[in-house]
């Protein structure tokens, strides 16, 4: 062989950071590269939010605490909700890499197994936050103004980091155990409408029907949704904030080693 | 250190899935620096073997030790000493050729100096410096079967597993691929290829397993193997009735078949190359014309008819 070939010398935790980078690296390259994912990410955050204001706008202001109007109550709502519906691009990834013989191709390589679930969860980062920004410029183009400081801010990017790391691990658990990516979306459909529908993202969940609430009140998207709006525009944050972070952190303690299990039982089949 | 003048050793390798048993008592040895071909139908159980020797599959009883290492206890040393290509092209198709390669480089830990450098090597190598920056899901099958064996290279691991590199390929590209595997082969890797082809085992293996039903049911070189399986076969066939009959005439003995409706002889062939000139000499000394000549290889058919007494189920 001509190329006289260096390996890195370094310390195994080390090496196994640097192939997460890498697997980022190349999760990262598929969302810049399909094109029609990518206008996904700006224009239905964008839709959402336009249709969202004219359609409800009118109806929920009534049941709105004083002074709040639709836009400013409805902007986290549609934040988290994107979020929560994004996480399907992860595990459709997840799910395309499992279908195919690249998985293998990782595994017999002397790399670190997690990586492969790494690179899609954090990527997913990226495009999430993509979409929030594109949100809140057309948000303010819309007439949305915001009470938040500058803390206020990076709290808010830090609760909609956690969300979105503990969606996407979940994401990845379906991604791992779903056989087609039909069955994916069927999957995270059924979860997710019902999940984000039923909470205080678009509406008080005071004003949903009484069997509803109990649901609406303790689901972990109100408490996230309810933990941002007052950051963003100054309703009451109660309980939520600490909520939320709860919720997070022990699904991602749960959520993260069922992952890596399941993708390691599954790919040694 | 390798302490054995094996790469790869396996004894009794069992595996099941439920009651189902797809290896029933494999055992297989491969000396360093030469090649072993596995060969055998769909289902035999090959697939299984290279996903077990390759650290991807656990397995129920035996032992595999991969220079040295033990697969189960020492699977990342191992998978820093193979390089995999499997039967379907394990490439990232929205990544470039070279963006595969150097990826893959970096996680089997090369710097990033060496990957780059390894991948335009490679590149040049496997012909695919044109299509380098191009995503591989605009590759056809054969440049795609290229830059997979070449991303299994990148960091040249001394042992290869191939897990049937040509099938699904057109012919052109299938023996540019051989072309590949036999380079390989002199730069002093040790490789185990599976095949369904026995002219493929034939072309590049020094050694050949024959397995069926997750068992090993012959083994030898290719020579060997096909003293076993039966010799080549040479079939003439004939433009008139006339020609047809004196050939059979001539011929003689050494006539296997004769079919009388096609105006057809086929000759078994002992010394393929000696045997097709004397029969040649011997038409030409009597003015005989064929219409066309065919020398046929002994098939998978045909070993699975000699060797276990039964045609192999899904033909291919």
């Amino acid at each position: 062989m001509a190329t006289q070939l260096e390996f890195e010398k370094k310390p195994r935790l080390w090496l196994s950071i640097v192939d997460s980078l890498i697997m980022i690296k190349r999760s990262s390259t598929h969302i810049v590269r399909n094109t029609d994912q990518l206008l996904g990410t700006f224009f239905q955050p964008i839709m959402f939010l336009v249709l969202f204001a004219a359609v409800f706008g009118g109806a929920v202001a009534l049941s709105l605490p004083p002074g709040v109007d639709y836009l400013e109550f409805l902007m986290a709502g549609i934040i988290i909700q994107t979020v929560a519906f994004g996480s399907t691009t992860t595990a459709i990834a997840i799910t395309n890499d499992m279908q195919r013989g690249i998985v293998d191709r990782f595994r017999s390589l002397p790399m670190s197994n997690l990586a492969v679930l790494n690179g899609h969860v954090v990527s997913d980062v990226f495009r999430n936050a993509i979409s929030t920004v594109v949100m809140i410029l057309t948000g303010l183009l819309l007439g949305f103004r915001s009470s938040a400081s500058f803390i206020d801010w990076l709290l808010i990017a830090g609760l909609l980091l956690l969300f979105t790391l503990a969606f996407s691990w979940l994401a990845a658990i379906v991604g791992v155990l779903a056989k087609s990516v039909e069955g994916v979306q069927w999957l995270t459909f059924v979860l997710i409408f019902p999940l984000t529908f039923a909470s205080g993202a678009f509406v008080p969940a005071g004003s949903l029907v009484e069997w509803l609430r109990p649901f609406a009140e303790n689901n972990p998207i109100t408490h996230f949704v309810e933990a941002v709006r007052s950051l963003m525009v100054g309703t009451p944050m109660d309980e939520h904030g600490l909520m939320s972070v709860i919720w997070a952190v022990a699904t991602l303690v749960i959520a993260m080693p069922i992952a890596a299990w399941l993708f390691k039982r599954k790919t040694s089949q | 250190m390798p302490q054995s003048k094996f790469a790869i050793e396996a004894k009794n390798l069992r595996k099941s899935y439920g009651k189902h048993e797809v290896l029933r008592g494999i055992s297989l040895k491969v000396e360093r620096g030469t090649m072993l071909a596995l060969l055998g139908p769909n289902g035999a159980g090959k697939t299984t073997t290279v996903r077990i020797l390759s650290t991807l599959l656990g397995f129920d009883g035996g032992t595999v030790s991969v220079e040295g290492y033990d697969v189960k206890k020492q699977a990342d040393e191992v998978r820093s000493v193979i390089g995999l290509t499997g039967q379907s092209a394990a490439v990232d198709e929205m990544l470039t050729g070279r963006e595969n390669l150097v990826m893959m480089g970096r996680l089997y830990h090369l710097t990033a100096v060496s990957a780059k450098a390894r991948a335009q090597e490679l590149l040049e190598e496997f012909d695919l410096v044109e299509a380098a920056n191009r995503p591989a899901k605009t590759y056809s099958g054969g440049m795609r079967r290229r830059l997979d064996l070449a991303v299994s290279l990148i960091a040249t691991p001394p042992i290869i597993f191939l897990d049937e590199p040509t099938t699904g390929l057109d012919p052109r590209s299938r023996i540019a691929m051989w072309e590949i595997i036999n380079k390989l082969k002199q730069d002093g890797a040790t490789i185990l290829l599976t095949t369904q082809y026995l002219e493929e085992a034939d072309q590049l293996a020094d050694k050949i397993i024959v397995i069926d039903g997750g068992k090993v049911i012959a083994e030898g070189t290719a020579k060997e193997l096909k003293g076993k399986v039966g010799h080549d076969r040479l079939e003439l066939t004939f433009g008139s009735a006339a020609a047809y009959k004196k050939a059979v005439d001539v011929l003689g003995k050494s006539v296997q078949e004769t079919n009388k409706d096609d105006k057809s002889v086929t000759i078994i062939l002992k010394d393929t190359n000696a045997d097709v000139r004397k029969v040649l000499d011997i038409l030409q000394k009597n003015k005989l014309r064929f219409d066309s000549m065919a020398v046929h290889k002994p098939t998978l058919d045909d070993v699975f008819l000699s060797i276990t007494g039964k045609t192999k189920k899904g033909k291919n």
